[in-house]
Protein backbone atom coordinates (compact mmCIF):
# COMPACT_ATOMS: atom_id res chain seq x y z
CA UNK A 1 0.00 0.00 0.00
CA UNK A 2 1.04 3.64 -0.49
CA UNK A 3 2.51 5.57 2.01
CA UNK A 4 1.82 8.79 2.47
CA UNK A 5 3.30 12.12 4.44
CA UNK A 6 1.30 14.30 5.49
CA UNK A 7 2.63 17.65 7.68
CA UNK A 8 -0.46 19.95 8.91
CA UNK A 9 0.11 21.73 11.89
CA UNK A 10 -1.41 20.02 14.79
CA UNK A 11 -2.84 23.91 16.59
CA UNK A 12 -3.54 27.27 14.54
CA UNK A 13 -5.23 30.48 15.42
CA UNK A 14 -8.64 30.83 13.95
CA UNK A 15 -8.42 32.70 10.95
CA UNK A 16 -4.91 31.91 9.87
CA UNK A 17 -3.60 30.64 7.00
CA UNK A 18 -1.78 27.19 6.93
CA UNK A 19 0.44 25.54 4.87
CA UNK A 20 0.15 21.49 3.91
CA UNK A 21 2.22 19.88 2.70
CA UNK A 22 1.79 15.90 1.12
CA UNK A 23 3.88 13.25 -0.20
CA UNK A 24 2.65 10.21 -1.38
CA UNK A 25 4.64 7.07 -2.64
CA UNK A 26 3.68 6.27 -6.19
CA UNK A 27 5.57 5.43 -9.42
CA UNK A 28 3.89 8.14 -11.49
CA UNK A 29 4.29 6.10 -14.54
CA UNK A 30 4.00 8.18 -17.58
CA UNK A 31 2.91 5.72 -20.62
CA UNK A 32 5.72 7.44 -22.76
CA UNK A 33 8.73 4.97 -21.67
CA UNK A 34 9.74 1.69 -23.12
CA UNK A 35 11.51 -1.43 -21.88
CA UNK A 36 14.28 -2.52 -23.22
CA UNK A 37 12.48 -4.49 -25.31
CA UNK A 38 10.64 -1.91 -27.01
CA UNK A 39 7.52 -2.20 -25.22
CA UNK A 40 5.39 0.86 -23.99
CA UNK A 41 4.70 0.60 -20.38
CA UNK A 42 1.64 1.61 -19.52
CA UNK A 43 1.14 4.68 -18.05
CA UNK A 44 0.24 4.44 -13.89
CA UNK A 45 -0.28 7.57 -12.41
CA UNK A 46 -2.21 9.17 -9.58
CA UNK A 47 -4.92 11.66 -11.69
CA UNK A 48 -6.70 13.64 -8.73
CA UNK A 49 -5.98 14.99 -5.18
CA UNK A 50 -8.84 16.46 -2.98
CA UNK A 51 -8.38 17.80 0.39
CA UNK A 52 -11.33 18.31 2.53
CA UNK A 53 -11.88 20.34 5.76
CA UNK A 54 -14.62 18.88 7.51
CA UNK A 55 -16.19 17.68 4.67
CA UNK A 56 -16.01 20.78 2.27
CA UNK A 57 -14.19 20.72 -0.44
CA UNK A 58 -10.53 23.53 0.07
CA UNK A 59 -8.38 22.40 -2.55
CA UNK A 60 -7.97 19.94 -5.29
CA UNK A 61 -5.29 19.17 -7.94
CA UNK A 62 -5.50 17.55 -11.74
CA UNK A 63 -2.46 15.78 -12.13
CA UNK A 64 -0.83 14.57 -15.00
CA UNK A 65 2.06 12.33 -16.13
CA UNK A 66 4.85 15.55 -15.98
CA UNK A 67 4.25 15.39 -12.01
CA UNK A 68 7.66 13.80 -10.41
CA UNK A 69 7.06 10.39 -8.83
CA UNK A 70 5.81 10.22 -5.03
CA UNK A 71 3.84 13.38 -5.44
CA UNK A 72 4.48 16.33 -3.35
CA UNK A 73 1.92 19.01 -2.90
CA UNK A 74 1.80 21.92 -0.83
CA UNK A 75 -1.37 24.20 -0.74
CA UNK A 76 -2.33 26.24 2.10
CA UNK A 77 -6.05 27.25 4.09
CA UNK A 78 -7.83 29.37 6.45
CA UNK A 79 -8.03 27.20 10.36
CA UNK A 80 -11.48 28.03 10.76
CA UNK A 81 -12.77 25.37 12.79
CA UNK A 82 -11.25 22.32 14.84
CA UNK A 83 -12.04 18.86 12.92
CA UNK A 84 -10.21 17.21 10.26
CA UNK A 85 -8.61 17.33 7.53
CA UNK A 86 -9.09 14.60 4.78
CA UNK A 87 -6.84 13.89 1.77
CA UNK A 88 -7.72 11.68 -0.97
CA UNK A 89 -5.73 10.12 -4.27
CA UNK A 90 -7.11 8.44 -6.65
CA UNK A 91 -5.86 7.26 -10.28
CA UNK A 92 -4.82 4.53 -12.73
CA UNK A 93 -6.11 1.14 -12.30
CA UNK A 94 -8.19 1.68 -9.13
CA UNK A 95 -5.68 3.67 -7.08
CA UNK A 96 -7.20 5.12 -4.25
CA UNK A 97 -5.95 5.78 -0.87
CA UNK A 98 -7.24 8.47 1.55
CA UNK A 99 -5.86 9.94 4.86
CA UNK A 100 -6.65 12.30 7.16
CA UNK A 101 -5.46 14.85 10.05
CA UNK A 102 -6.79 16.51 12.97
CA UNK A 103 -6.59 20.19 13.49
CA UNK A 104 -7.15 22.13 16.59
CA UNK A 105 -8.27 25.83 15.87
CA UNK A 106 -8.13 28.50 19.21
CA UNK A 107 -10.19 31.27 19.30
CA UNK A 108 -8.59 34.58 18.69
CA UNK A 109 -7.77 35.72 21.79
CA UNK A 110 -6.92 32.76 23.44
CA UNK A 111 -3.63 32.51 25.39
CA UNK A 112 -1.41 29.64 23.76
CA UNK A 113 -1.06 28.12 27.54
CA UNK A 114 -4.52 27.58 28.44
CA UNK A 115 -6.18 23.98 28.14
CA UNK A 116 -9.51 25.08 29.81
CA UNK A 117 -12.81 23.34 29.12
CA UNK A 118 -15.05 25.87 29.80
CA UNK A 119 -14.84 29.23 28.67
CA UNK A 120 -17.04 31.87 29.25
CA UNK A 121 -19.00 32.14 26.06
CA UNK A 122 -17.88 34.64 23.34
CA UNK A 123 -20.23 36.98 23.18
CA UNK A 124 -20.47 37.63 19.41
CA UNK A 125 -19.35 35.74 16.12
CA UNK A 126 -18.00 37.50 13.70
CA UNK A 127 -18.11 36.89 9.91
CA UNK A 128 -20.75 35.64 8.12
CA UNK A 129 -20.44 31.76 8.70
CA UNK B 1 -11.84 25.94 -33.76
CA UNK B 2 -14.10 24.04 -31.91
CA UNK B 3 -13.65 22.65 -28.33
CA UNK B 4 -14.28 19.20 -30.55
CA UNK B 5 -11.25 20.17 -33.03
CA UNK B 6 -8.80 21.39 -30.05
CA UNK B 7 -9.26 18.29 -28.68
CA UNK B 8 -8.63 16.23 -32.03
CA UNK B 9 -6.00 18.22 -32.22
CA UNK B 10 -4.35 17.02 -29.24
CA UNK B 11 -4.93 13.74 -29.29
CA UNK B 12 -3.52 13.82 -33.01
CA UNK B 13 -0.77 15.53 -32.00
CA UNK B 14 -0.01 13.06 -29.05
CA UNK B 15 -0.28 10.36 -31.71
CA UNK B 16 2.19 11.21 -33.71
CA UNK B 17 4.66 12.10 -31.24
CA UNK B 18 5.16 8.78 -30.00
CA UNK B 19 8.47 9.03 -31.13
CA UNK B 20 10.16 10.86 -29.77
CA UNK B 21 7.11 11.51 -27.79
CA UNK B 22 6.88 15.31 -27.56
CA UNK B 23 4.43 18.09 -27.29
CA UNK B 24 5.33 21.69 -29.08
CA UNK B 25 5.17 24.99 -28.36
CA UNK B 26 1.58 24.53 -30.85
CA UNK B 27 0.06 22.09 -28.57
CA UNK B 28 0.81 24.10 -25.53
CA UNK B 29 -0.80 26.93 -26.93
CA UNK B 30 -3.85 24.45 -27.59
CA UNK B 31 -4.02 23.17 -24.75
CA UNK B 32 -3.95 26.74 -23.27
CA UNK B 33 -7.19 27.58 -25.68
CA UNK B 34 -8.39 24.59 -24.55
CA UNK B 35 -8.68 25.64 -21.11
CA UNK B 36 -9.06 29.63 -21.40
CA UNK B 37 -11.96 29.67 -24.12
CA UNK B 38 -11.63 32.52 -26.40
CA UNK B 39 -10.86 34.85 -23.52
CA UNK B 40 -7.63 37.02 -23.37
CA UNK B 41 -4.54 35.98 -21.40
CA UNK B 42 -2.95 38.76 -19.63
CA UNK B 43 0.59 39.35 -18.57
CA UNK B 44 1.18 39.34 -14.96
CA UNK B 45 0.47 38.65 -11.21
CA UNK B 46 1.84 35.10 -11.51
CA UNK B 47 4.58 34.42 -10.41
CA UNK B 48 6.48 31.31 -11.30
CA UNK B 49 9.36 29.82 -9.43
CA UNK B 50 11.58 27.60 -11.04
CA UNK B 51 15.30 26.92 -10.52
CA UNK B 52 16.92 27.81 -13.64
CA UNK B 53 19.25 25.01 -14.22
CA UNK B 54 17.96 21.60 -13.35
CA UNK B 55 20.50 19.09 -13.19
CA UNK B 56 17.49 16.46 -12.84
CA UNK B 57 14.23 16.85 -14.97
CA UNK B 58 12.78 14.11 -13.45
CA UNK B 59 11.75 16.16 -10.29
CA UNK B 60 11.97 19.99 -10.57
CA UNK B 61 10.73 21.83 -7.70
CA UNK B 62 7.83 24.54 -8.93
CA UNK B 63 6.13 27.16 -6.85
CA UNK B 64 3.34 29.21 -8.60
CA UNK B 65 1.98 32.27 -6.71
CA UNK B 66 -0.64 34.56 -7.72
CA UNK B 67 -1.40 38.22 -6.37
CA UNK B 68 -4.93 38.32 -5.24
CA UNK B 69 -6.87 39.00 -2.15
CA UNK B 70 -8.46 35.51 -1.77
CA UNK B 71 -11.73 36.96 -0.40
CA UNK B 72 -15.52 36.02 -1.48
CA UNK B 73 -15.23 38.71 -4.25
CA UNK B 74 -11.90 38.18 -5.49
CA UNK B 75 -9.93 35.78 -5.32
CA UNK B 76 -8.25 32.62 -7.93
CA UNK B 77 -10.27 29.51 -8.71
CA UNK B 78 -8.06 27.27 -10.51
CA UNK B 79 -3.64 27.76 -11.17
CA UNK B 80 -3.01 25.66 -14.90
CA UNK B 81 0.50 24.79 -15.48
CA UNK B 82 1.82 24.05 -19.27
CA UNK B 83 4.89 22.73 -20.86
CA UNK B 84 6.37 23.10 -24.50
CA UNK B 85 8.02 20.23 -25.10
CA UNK B 86 7.34 17.73 -22.45
CA UNK B 87 5.45 14.80 -24.43
CA UNK B 88 2.17 16.21 -23.32
CA UNK B 89 1.69 20.16 -22.47
CA UNK B 90 -0.57 19.81 -19.54
CA UNK B 91 1.09 19.32 -16.53
CA UNK B 92 -1.31 19.90 -13.00
CA UNK B 93 -4.37 21.83 -12.75
CA UNK B 94 -4.65 23.28 -8.66
CA UNK B 95 -8.41 24.18 -8.31
CA UNK B 96 -8.45 26.83 -5.51
CA UNK B 97 -10.95 29.57 -3.51
CA UNK B 98 -10.97 31.58 -0.83
CA UNK B 99 -10.51 28.63 1.65
CA UNK B 100 -7.21 28.81 0.49
CA UNK B 101 -6.50 32.15 2.47
CA UNK B 102 -3.46 32.95 -0.02
CA UNK B 103 -3.12 31.64 -3.74
CA UNK B 104 0.36 29.62 -3.43
CA UNK B 105 0.95 26.45 -4.26
CA UNK B 106 3.89 24.35 -4.93
CA UNK B 107 4.81 20.47 -6.28
CA UNK B 108 7.98 18.69 -8.20
CA UNK B 109 7.16 18.46 -11.55
CA UNK B 110 9.26 16.55 -14.51
CA UNK B 111 10.71 18.52 -17.35
CA UNK B 112 11.88 16.61 -20.85
CA UNK B 113 13.97 19.08 -22.02
CA UNK B 114 14.97 22.84 -21.88
CA UNK B 115 11.98 24.71 -21.46
CA UNK B 116 9.89 27.26 -20.89
CA UNK B 117 7.05 26.73 -18.31
CA UNK B 118 4.09 28.66 -18.04
CA UNK B 119 1.25 29.66 -15.46
CA UNK B 120 -2.44 30.59 -16.24
CA UNK B 121 -4.57 31.70 -13.07
CA UNK B 122 -7.95 31.78 -13.53
CA UNK B 123 -9.56 34.18 -11.39
CA UNK B 124 -13.50 34.84 -9.83
CA UNK B 125 -13.95 37.54 -12.31
CA UNK B 126 -13.03 35.66 -15.44
CA UNK B 127 -9.88 36.98 -16.46
CA UNK B 128 -6.81 35.10 -16.80
CA UNK B 129 -3.25 35.85 -16.05
CA UNK B 130 0.11 34.66 -17.00
CA UNK B 131 3.78 33.84 -15.43
CA UNK B 132 6.73 32.01 -17.21
CA UNK B 133 9.73 30.29 -16.34
CA UNK B 134 12.69 29.12 -18.80
CA UNK B 135 14.57 25.68 -16.96
CA UNK B 136 17.77 24.31 -18.46
CA UNK B 137 17.30 20.68 -18.00
CA UNK B 138 20.40 18.76 -18.37
CA UNK B 139 19.08 15.12 -17.37
CA UNK B 140 15.38 14.88 -19.26
CA UNK B 141 12.60 13.05 -17.48
CA UNK B 142 10.29 10.61 -19.33
CA UNK B 143 12.41 9.34 -22.22
CA UNK B 144 15.28 7.14 -20.61
CA UNK B 145 14.54 3.00 -20.48
CA UNK B 146 13.21 1.13 -17.76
Amino acid sequence: MASVLINVPARAKRGEIIEIKTLISHPMETGYRRTQLGAVIPRDIIRLFVCTYNDTEVFRAELHPAIAANPFIVFSTVATESGTLAFQWTGDNGFSVTESAPIVVEGPDMAPHTPQRSEPSRGTRDGPR
Amino acid sequence: MTAGGVAAGIGLASMIAVEPARATPVAMQEAIRHVVGSAHVNAGRVTLELPPLSENGNAVPLTVSVESAMTERDHVKAIHVFTEKNPQPDVVTFRVGPRAGRASVATRIRLADTQTVIAIAELSDGSFWSGSATVVVTLAACLEEA
